[in-house]
């Protein structure tokens, strides 16, 4: 009961922000073009969900976020921890990776249309290359900070190479490598939606500018507050993944 | 040498190679025979790499010069012949204290029934009933290391390596475990080498000590330290003190060297 209170005061500033936005189109302190009340947006999101423009093109949109970051998180955490074992791939591949890390991964955009054209290829290309970078370096950095002694002891015990990297490399990386995912769960949204909203015929990015250069506005804030929602929502969701993968840790 | 030994150490040099900073001689001409079942300890003042001579017996560290034979075959890996308790557990922390101890066993190929009988009665052994479910975060130190030794007793390594392992303990825990100890090693014999740098726990628990020079480390001296009952009854006795008092002269000049040596 506690909790739900405590819960509810820690959303009170979005009520009131809420509370105020409506106030300030309603009152047209604001052109209300430019900032509709948010019954309307409501009422336009209602709109988009049943005449399924808003699941059509989340599904596109869900579809290719995931599959970016799955990837990367395939693959960059395995290179991770490969890297943080092996010193000769670390030797080839860290340069890479301190390279790429500072360049704006939205850069890539027409450099993955190019490749692979204006479907979920290019999108899934793009967030994969970005979100790659920060679970590459989270699971690198947890693998290096294996514990000498566990990795000894496992040893004396009888694991082998590949038992070792399964059995101690990768549950000592976890702290770091989920930290990694994390960020590039927001990194995958980030690069998704300004993908689809530079060159795409389908997703929330597409939607979101086509409603907006129609003159859709209230249908345009719509799309922007459900991404806004469910990046919010996804987040809130790896947390408590995260909590339940950590429990070990107190 | 008599050739008994279970565990023989050969003229074994061991050079320290830091990634930066110069390489430091750690071990010099290190010989010791460790019968079979005999409980010894390795005494010496810290940075006298009586820990690095344990773990080239474990096969962690490649032996560089010199020999090390375990039942007449040189060492060249860690095998589970030879179980390690560390100072500061080396549980793997996102395991329970039931898993900890089935780890070994898992890797042994025990059939399952098996492990799980064989977990419980360690288990048991060392008094953990009702933690079994416990993550090591939610432990004592104390049982942290009952842990850890149970673990290393599970899969029946006919040598135990202990490096300093109730050096992070308190006091009182410390003087209980290592009766402890002497109670679980007088009901599963077992050889052990015990590194240490305290003089009492060295006398208490070993039948015989090694003193160590500090560094390059050397065997300074073997002085046997078999009483006739081994409780904490003794501790007080005449021939107790006498020999703490005998061993600590000769470790004392080796901290002060010590101590020297870090300050310049």
């Amino acid at each position: 009961m506690q909790g739900m209170t405590q819960t509810g005061f820690r959303y009170l500033p979005l009520v009131l922000l809420a509370l105020g936005w409506e106030a300030v189109a309603r009152l047209n302190i604001i052109d209300s073009q430019a900032l509709p009340p948010l019954t309307h947006i409501a009422t336009a999101w209602v709109d988009l969900v049943r005449d399924g423009e808003l699941v059509d093109n989340g599904a596109s949109s869900l579809y290719r976020g995931s599959m970016g970051l799955l990837l990367a998180v395939v693959v960059g955490g395995s290179l991770g921890i490969l890297m943080a074992r092996w010193r000769l791939l670390d030797v080839f591949v860290n340069p890479l990776v301190e390279l790429f890390y500072p360049l704006p991964k939205s850069a890539l955009i027409p450099v993955t249309v190019l490749w692979l054209g204006f479907g979920d290829g290019s999108k899934i290309l793009l967030i994969f290359l970005g979100c790659m970078i920060p679970v590459t370096i989270g699971a690198y950095n947890g693998a290096r900070g294996s514990d000498q002694a566990l990795v000894w002891s496992a040893r004396s015990m009888g694991a082998n190479r590949l038992r070792l990297l399964w059995d101690v490399v990768v549950p000592s990386a976890l702290p770091e490598l989920l930290n990694g995912i994390r960020t590039a769960l927001a990194l995958a949204f980030i690069l998704l939606v300004s993908s689809e909203l530079i060159v795409s015929q389908q997703g929330f990015g597409y939607l979101i500018g086509y409603l907006g250069s129609t003159g859709a506005y209230e249908g345009m804030y719509a799309v922007v507050l459900t991404v806004a929602f469910l990046g919010f929502a996804a987040d809130r969701l790896y947390q408590l993944l995260m909590q339940w993968l950590l429990q070990w840790r107190e | 040498m008599d050739g008994k030994g279970q565990i023989v150490v050969e003229r074994v040099n061991h050079t320290y190679r830091p990634p930066r900073g110069r390489t430091v001689l750690a071990l010099s001409d290190i010989s010791l025979e460790v019968r079979p079942r005999e409980f010894l300890a390795l005494l010496g003042p810290s940075g006298c790499g009586k820990s690095t001579l344990l773990y080239l017996v474990g096969g962690f560290l490649p032996t560089e010069a010199g020999r090390i034979l375990v039942e007449g075959k040189p060492v060249t890996a860690p095998g589970p012949d030879r179980g390690i308790v560390f100072q500061h557990f080396a549980l793997f922390p996102w395991k329970t204290v039931r898993t900890n101890i089935l780890y070994g066993l898992e890797r042994q190929g025990l059939p399952r029934p098996e492990r799980e009988k064989r977990a419980q009665a360690f288990i048991d052994l060392v008094g953990l009933n009702g933690f079994e479910e416990s993550y090591p975060s939610q432990l004592s130190g104390g049982m942290k290391q009952r842990t850890a030794i149970a673990r290393t007793l599970a899969f029946d390594p006919s040598i135990l390596l202990m490096d300093e392992p109730f050096g992070a303990l308190d006091a009182q825990t410390r003087l209980l475990m290592q009766t402890e100890l002497l109670n679980i090693w007088k009901r599963t014999p077992k050889t052990v080498i015990f590194v240490t740098h305290d003089v009492q726990e060295a006398v208490y628990l070993a039948e015989r000590v090694a003193v160590m020079s500090a560094r390059p480390g050397r065997i300074k001296k073997i002085v046997e330290t078999k009483f006739g009952a081994r409780d904490p009854s003794i501790l007080r006795s005449k021939e107790f003190v006498e020999k703490v008092d005998e061993i600590w002269n000769l470790v004392r000049d080796e901290a002060i060297k010590a101590q020297e040596t870090k300050a310049s």
